[in-house]
């Protein structure tokens, strides 16, 4: 075995290997974004007082794969006059960045795929990506409610996407890098060291137009079944509705794995470096993987909170948020971090 | 051929082919989607010539912002396809003068910088691109920078005052106020006997 690889060329070698990578982390991505959908109902259940799915296999855990297998059986309905290519490019579209962003992703110290020096830049450029997915959708699928749809989308995505800009500016501002494995570095030295309370009002502002940005509730008015039924999938069954699910879950739990990354310190240990040599619970207080899980679980949970929490923003109330609201904030945020770095003001910006 | 010059070369053609296809397919949103892709193919050149800011940068802006803005636009217009074609043939002579300007000009600029510059040293692997840009950006060259933006905002704050009109039928409500709303203000619960 090790001598069929061996007497393989370099470049293959390095492709079977990149390969590789991305299996391991979209297999768990996938898992998990199966499990999220599985969550959403449970936790929504629970927080309405009622029981949430629970009658395929024990205690319901098998319904995501009783839900993936209906919706690959379904047919897949093509509407009349629709763009045929397009319509099925769409789905496609909006998936493809919100896996490829988890290439820069760090899930510990080292451990990532890229380790490009442009990370955060990386990021927010496929999110903003995202947007052409739902566009399209919208104006392939030939109806009016999947462009009203999409034409809510794409005005809220390029609000709030200035915003989110800007608090990454404010995140690489402190830590003087893009590079998101350094940012995490950079956070190093316990819970008040992470950047959630110098960069406060500005993690406030990224995880809202967080959750703004990938069309969840309150802010779900691209879908809004109230008044456009669905939004920009109303035409759209089966699989190609399946992967635009698969998309809005896989953005939910990457906006959470970033701010989890930028605000809340990563695989970080949140206690003190001298427990870790304690016996027995000393592997679990380290710094590791299991932190940055469990950071990234917290706020995928905090999505699902506010769906059960909130109700819909009216569409003009959305945009008061982010055009008036959230860009002035995290101006004013730049200029004061601005200042403190220039000025080393201790213990912010040294 | 290495495998990174073969993958240049897979961009490049898509890149030159998607340039065309904006020009020759009959429907607008396909010409702008077709735009993106040659922008995009341009990106992914720019990070094979280790110009990583550069690359993710014309994505961010104008994959991520301008062509969105421009798909939102076209998607709104009703464009009638046998009309568009039809002064072809009158712009055709003015298009392919354009056209040999345009190429001779490019031509000749290639043509007279080849020889004397030589291709750059490889930068050292942790020199960072988006260090070196911003760093030339604020010092160097701060004030034609600075400038710049200042123009950009003069032409954002004309446009809005060009198409800003004042409209006093429209239904505006003021947010501060309806959130100072009381329940005292909007609701009266009134206490009534059943009538049998």
């Amino acid at each position: 075995m090790t001598e069929l690889w061996t007497s393989l060329p370099e470049d293959l070698r390095t492709v079977v290997v990149i390969l590789l990578k991305i299996v391991a982390v979209l297999v768990p991505l996938m898992t998990a974004v199966a499990y999220t959908t599985f969550a959403e109902r449970k936790i929504i259940g629970y927080m309405q007082v009622r029981l949430g799915p629970n009658r395929v296999g024990p205690k319901g855990w098998l319904q995501p794969i009783a839900d993936a297998l209906k919706l690959l059986f379904k047919e897949v309905v093509v509407p009349t006059q629709s763009d045929r290519y397009l319509f099925f490019i769409a789905p496609i579209l909006s998936l493809g960045p919100s896996l490829a962003a988890w290439a820069v992703i760090p899930f510990n110290d080292g451990w990532v795929l890229a380790d490009i020096d442009a990370g955060l830049l990386y990021v927010l450029a496929l999110t903003s990506v995202g947007v052409y997915g739902i566009i399209i959708a919208g104006w392939a699928s030939n109806s009016k409610y999947a462009l009203l749809g999409a034409m809510r989308s794409a005005a809220q995505i390029v609000a709030y996407e200035i915003a989110m800009g800007f608090a990454l500016v404010c995140v690489l501002m402190a830590a003087g890098s893009l590079n998101l494995g350094d940012i995490v570095r950079g956070q190093q030295g316990g819970l008040l060291h992470w950047y959630w309370l110098p960069l406060l009002p500005i993690f406030g502002v990224y995880f809202i137009s967080g959750v703004a940005e990938t069309n969840r509730a309150p802010f779900d008015v691209a879908e809004g079944e109230s008044e456009i039924v669905a939004g920009f999938h109303v035409e759209y069954s089966g699989m190609a509705f399946a992967v635009f699910f698969l998309a809005e879950y896989a953005n939910m739990i990457l906006i959470s794995a970033l701010t989890a990354l930028m605000f809340w310190g990563g695989w970080l240990s949140p206690f003190p470096e001298s427990w870790s040599h304690w016996p027995m619970v000393g592997g679990v207080l380290d710094d590791g993987l299991h932190w940055f899980l469990l950071k990234t679980a917290f706020f995928l949970f905090c999505f699902l909170w506010f769906r059960a929490t909130f109700p819909r923003y009216r569409y003009d109330q959305i945009m008061r948020l982010g055009w008036k609201v959230f860009i002035p904030v995290t101006l004013v945020w730049i200029f004061l971090e601005g200042v403190a770095v220039a000025l080393k003001i201790e213990p912010w910006f040294a | 051929m290495t495998f990174t010059q073969f993958v240049f070369f897979v961009f490049a053609t898509v890149a030159v082919l998607s340039a065309v296809a904006v020009i020759t397919l009959r429907n607008p949103v396909h010409a702008v989607l077709a735009l993106v892709l040659a922008f995009f193919s341009a990106a992914a050149a720019w990070l094979l010539a280790e110009a990583e800011f550069l690359g993710i940068t014309l994505v961010l802006v104008y994959v991520g912002a301008v062509m969105v803005l421009f798909l939102f636009v076209v998607m709104m217009l009703d464009i009638n396809i046998a009309r568009m074609r039809e002064g072809f043939a009158r712009y055709f002579p003015v298009g392919l003068v354009v056209a040999l300007v345009m190429g001779a000009e490019l031509v000749l600029y290639v043509l007279s910088r080849a020889p004397e510059a030589p291709p750059p040293a490889p930068t050292p692997a942790e020199v960072s691109n988006t260090r070196m840009l911003g760093e030339a950006l604020y010092t160097q060259y701060l004030y034609p920078f600075e400038i710049a933006a200042l123009i950009l905002l003069v032409a954002i704050v004309a446009a809005i005052t060009l198409t800003l009109r004042r409209r006093p039928d429209t239904k505006y409500l003021n947010p501060a106020e309806q959130i100072r709303v009381r329940r005292e203000e909007r609701v009266r619960l009134v206490k009534m006997k059943s009538e049998s």
